[in-house]
């Protein structure tokens, strides 16, 4: 084995993830994914794809529902980032958890964490979605098990107005 | 809202029901622990269906204490009773009703104790919660007499199960217990599972099918920063490094050092599969009605075909492993924990015994996915890393190219008819690679990385499981209608190029969807309503009565006078003996097709969580109208070409149709339900398709390019 050529200094880089400030001494270009999961451990983001194609890695930055796979450290540097474990916990649920569990909106629960991203995203911009609008804002989220008409049926829920069960 | 649901009937006193017959020890099963907890341990194990909150009911109905008293122990080959594989939708009534017989005695061996501490008779004792109390207001309790040496017996199978009209747990929609860690982003999928001083593998796969490693030049992979090693084994080839993200870092460069002999052509025609499938050796085999009489004066025919697809899980397979030297143990959200590791001791020959198996939840499983295979890859790099723990995770990619796929299918259906129109005779031929290629059950491991070992493994051909158990390729072949003179024939393929195994209702899909629309054509060439049509044929009373739940939900016959809508209906029950399904499909023809809405009636027996039940079928139907509509696996003749998800698209939010499930509430033995709505949502989607356009389109996925191509054929 080879030793390693030698290093450039890493540069450090400031975000702020649920609230708190990190400084981290990493790559620039390491993707965000990868911090959320293995320098702080918050699991609850998901690698799906890797490629912005499936939306199990959502996270929000700024409020805005972005691929954290595919998302360069140096972009988030000053910017505020938001994951499933910075929506709510058990103790204080977000609405949309809140939906979620009531309306069981989930099956294997993999695709949930960037789901719920999405649809936060969404009723920050816009509180009473219809339908239609939630069907677009999480048109870049895959689910493979077929949540999709629980999971509209939540942020219904979650945004005040309930659909009935049966169409 | 119990609905006197009742599980199946208990078995003869002394006869043990399900997976209890061949692991009898109850200590296996369950523990009861001073601190106040039941700790459950079924061999059957979490595959983000549910079961684990329904086995968590029938425990707590038996047992009487709540569902926040029961802790369900993920499955371990160590110490949980070996349940073989969960699939097939037959969780519940093997492993249910095994569980319900445990509690059953469990409870009397508990009553029993119960009433020597109090001195109280055990007729007059209650069970409320766990307390146990007697008239005069004495009172213990399950933890305080807690004793694993109570359960150190084996059932006797003499205690009968509680009567299923006091039933307060099972039938009711109780919450998942997996959800709030899901819905909070807990650690909880194998995915996230972090090992001291834990390495990671990256596994690079030839460049395709058959493809060997002729030179590695591996100087760059090595100089990359974390890299610890690289791996190879013939044609297997990995990097492991100390961080994931380095791993896949310098497999990039690894790959760029490795020279693969040149792919030989050993794949079909995408575009003509059905005549290459048709014209492949094969081993045929026949199953016939007894004959009966009968003279046709006419015989219909038509073709039907299948294509290749992909599980698709929304997480690539991911697996851990650590060796010592002596024992290896893998963490796997495989299946079939106990098959792996029969697998994984022929690849290392080691004995059983020295290797543990750990389930840990991953992603949706609809089949057998490539949850083995990576546990293989983990295995072989911990086997080079003594003491050191490796996780192994695939890449996208290598999920979409290299897992098993179902298999494609091609069918023929003939309907010989008489004067009056009657079928008196009806042959249903398949040709199809074998649905089932699992670990476990054969001489040589069914583990990917194994083929490709300097001294490779034999890989064996898919099969087909018995008939009797439901089969595989011919699974609903054999009519559900009552015809004379029926004869199913398979054409098991036997060359392999695309690997091939059990997806989600094996051949049911396919063999309903080209029956329930045949049906519907020979309807209409009778000027025959296609429902009515069925009923002649049909007089089971279940099966009419959610075929009747189905129009009447729907509101069907709709009179279609739209321009580009259309309804669809379809049936059938699933494997000939498992749960009944009528679906009632809607759709819009646009530029392409839109499913709109499904009105689905089924008959699953008992429910014993009706909502779960409902979401199970929920799902069926959304995967199987993105099979309808999206999916086929694309190749060249040389390998795999959709390994994203733009190349392998799935149904998304803007393409779901609305869904109303009705259950027809049922006293009969439960039946698995996520597997029955597939092939009755594929085939309603066909039949409406040809009422809203006038097309029939016998080739899936029915895409607008078929559409087309099929309109530029008609005169
Ligand atoms: S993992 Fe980021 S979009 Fe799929
Ligand atoms: S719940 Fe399994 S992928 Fe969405």
């Amino acid at each position: 084995m080879m030793p390693a050529a030698p290093q450039q200094p890493l540069p450090s880089t400031c975000i702020t993830v649920n609230g708190q400030s990190h400084v981290l001494q990493v790559d620039g270009d390491t993707p965000l994914l990868t911090i959320l999961r293995n320098h702080l451990y918050l699991k609850g983001t998901h690698y799906g794809c890797g490629s912005n194609q499936c939306g199990a890695c959502f996270v929000l930055i700024d409020g805005f529902a972005v691929a954290s796979c595919d998302t360069p450290i140096w972009a988030v540097a000053g910017k505020s980032v938001t994951t499933v474990e910075g929506l709510g916990t058990p103790e204080q649920p977000h609405r949309l958890q809140e939906a979620f569990l009531a309306g069981q909106a989930a099956q294997c629960g993999y695709c949930t964490s960037g789901i719920l991203i999405s649809a936060a995203a969404l009723l920050s911009r816009n509180p009473h979605p219809a339908e239609a609008d939630i069907h677009q804002a999480l048109d870049r989220n895959l689910c493979r098990c077929g949540t999709h008409n629980r999971v509209v049926e939540a942020i219904l829920r979650a945004a005040g107005q309930p659909a009935p069960r049966t169409p | 809202m119990n609905q006197g649901f009742a599980l199946p009937a208990p078995a003869q006193p002394g006869q043990l029901p399900g997976n209890l017959r061949g692991n009898p020890h109850l200590g296996q099963w369950l523990r009861i622990t001073p601190e106040g907890k039941v700790m459950v341990s079924p061999g059957k194990v979490e595959i983000g269906q549910g079961i684990l909150t329904a086995l968590a009911q029938i425990v707590a109905e038996e047992l009487e204490v709540g569902l926040n008293q029961i802790t369900m122990v993920a499955a371990n080959t160590g110490f949980s009773p070996n349940e073989s594989v969960t699939s097939g939708s037959l969780s519940v009534q093997d492993s249910g009703r095994a569980l319900q017989q445990v509690c059953a005695e469990v409870r009397a061996i508990y009553l029993a104790k119960a009433a020597t501490h109090l001195g109280e008779p055990v007729a007059s004792l209650q069970i409320c919660n766990g307390l146990i109390s007697g008239p005069s207001g004495a009172q213990t309790s399950y933890w305080d007499l807690a004793d694993d040496a109570l359960l150190d017996t084996d059932a006797t199978g003499r205690v009968p199960p509680k009567p299923n009209t006091v039933y307060r747990k099972v039938g009711t929609s109780a919450r998942r217990l997996d959800l709030p860690d899901k819905i909070f982003g807990k650690t909880r999928f194998i995915h996230d599972m972090e090992l001291p001083g834990m390495l990671h593998g990256r596994m690079l796969r030839p460049n395709a099918p058959g493809a060997t490693l002729l030179s590695l030049d591996d100087a760059a992979a090595l100089a990359c920063n974390g890299v610890i090693s690289v791996v190879r084994d013939g044609s297997l080839l990995a990097i492991v490094a100390t961080g994931n993200d380095e791993a896949e870092h310098a497999a990039a460069k690894l790959s760029a050092g490795a020279v693969w002999s040149q792919p030989n052509e050993s794949l079909p025609d995408e575009q003509d599969f059905a005549s290459w499938l048709r014209s492949e050796p094969a081993d045929t085999s026949v199953t016939a009605s007894p004959p009966s009489p009968a003279s046709s004066s006419r015989t219909i025919k038509a073709q039907y075909a299948k294509p290749f697809l992909a599980h698709a899980s929304i997480a690539p397979s991911c697996a851990l492993a650590v060796y010592d030297g002596a024992i290896l143990k893998v963490w796997s959200h495989s299946q079939g924990i106990f098959n792996l590791r029969s697998d994984l001791a022929l690849a290392f020959a080691m004995e059983p015994e020295k290797i543990i198996v750990q389930h840990v939840e991953g992603a949706g499983c609809y089949g057998h996915n490539p949850a083995d295979d990576v546990a293989f890859d983990a295995a072989w790099l911990a086997r080079h890393t003594p003491g050191r723990p490796v996780r192994v995770q695939w890449s996208r990619a290598d999920e979409l190219a290299w897992a098993p796929f179902g298999p494609a299918m091609a069918i023929d259906l003939e309907a010989d008819l008489d004067a009056a129109g009657t079928i008196t005779g009806w042959r249903h031929s398949i040709w199809s690679n074998g649905h089932t290629s699992r670990p476990g059950r054969g001489s040589s491991p069914a583990l990917l990385g194994a083929w490709h070992l300097a001294t490779p493994f034999e890989r064996s051909p898919a099969i087909n499981p018995p008939l009797a158990g439901g089969g595989g390729a011919e699974r609903n072949a054999i009519p559900g209608y009552e015809f004379p003179n029926w004869q199913v024939t398979s054409h098991r393929i036997l060359n392999m190029p695309l690997r091939t195994s059990a997806l989600r209702s094996l051949g049911a899909m396919a063999n309903i969807f080209a029956v329930e629309t045949f049906i519907d054509d020979l309807a209409r060439a009778a000027n025959t309503d296609p429902v009515e049509w069925r009923l002649r044929y049909l007089h089971d009373e279940r099966a009419r009565a959610v075929i009747a739940l189905a129009l009447e939900k729907s509101g069907w016959p709709q009179q279609n006078l739209i321009e580009g809508k259309g309804a669809g209906f379809a049936y059938a029950r699933y494997k000939n003996s498992g749960a009944y399904c009528a679906v009632v499909a809607e759709i819009d023809a646009a530029e392409q097709i839109y499913a709109r809405r499904l009105t689905i009636a089924v008959d699953v027996g008992l429910a014993i969580n009706p909502d779960g039940v409902r979401n199970q079928i929920e799902g069926g139907a959304i995967q199987a109208t993105s099979w309808a509509l999206k999916e086929a696996v694309r190749f060249d003749r040389t390998r795999v070409t959709s390994t994203d998800w733009e190349s392998y698209p799935i149904l998304r939010f803007s393409e779901v149709p609305k869904i109303s499930v009705h259950i027809v509430p049922s006293d009969h033995p439960p039946l698995g339900a996520g597997e029955c709505s597939i092939g009755p949502v594929v085939a309603a989607i066909g039949n409406a398709v040809f009422d809203a356009l006038h097309i029939r389109i016998r080739q899936l996925p029915i895409t607008a390019e078929r559409i087309m191509s099929e309109l530029a054929q008609q005169p």
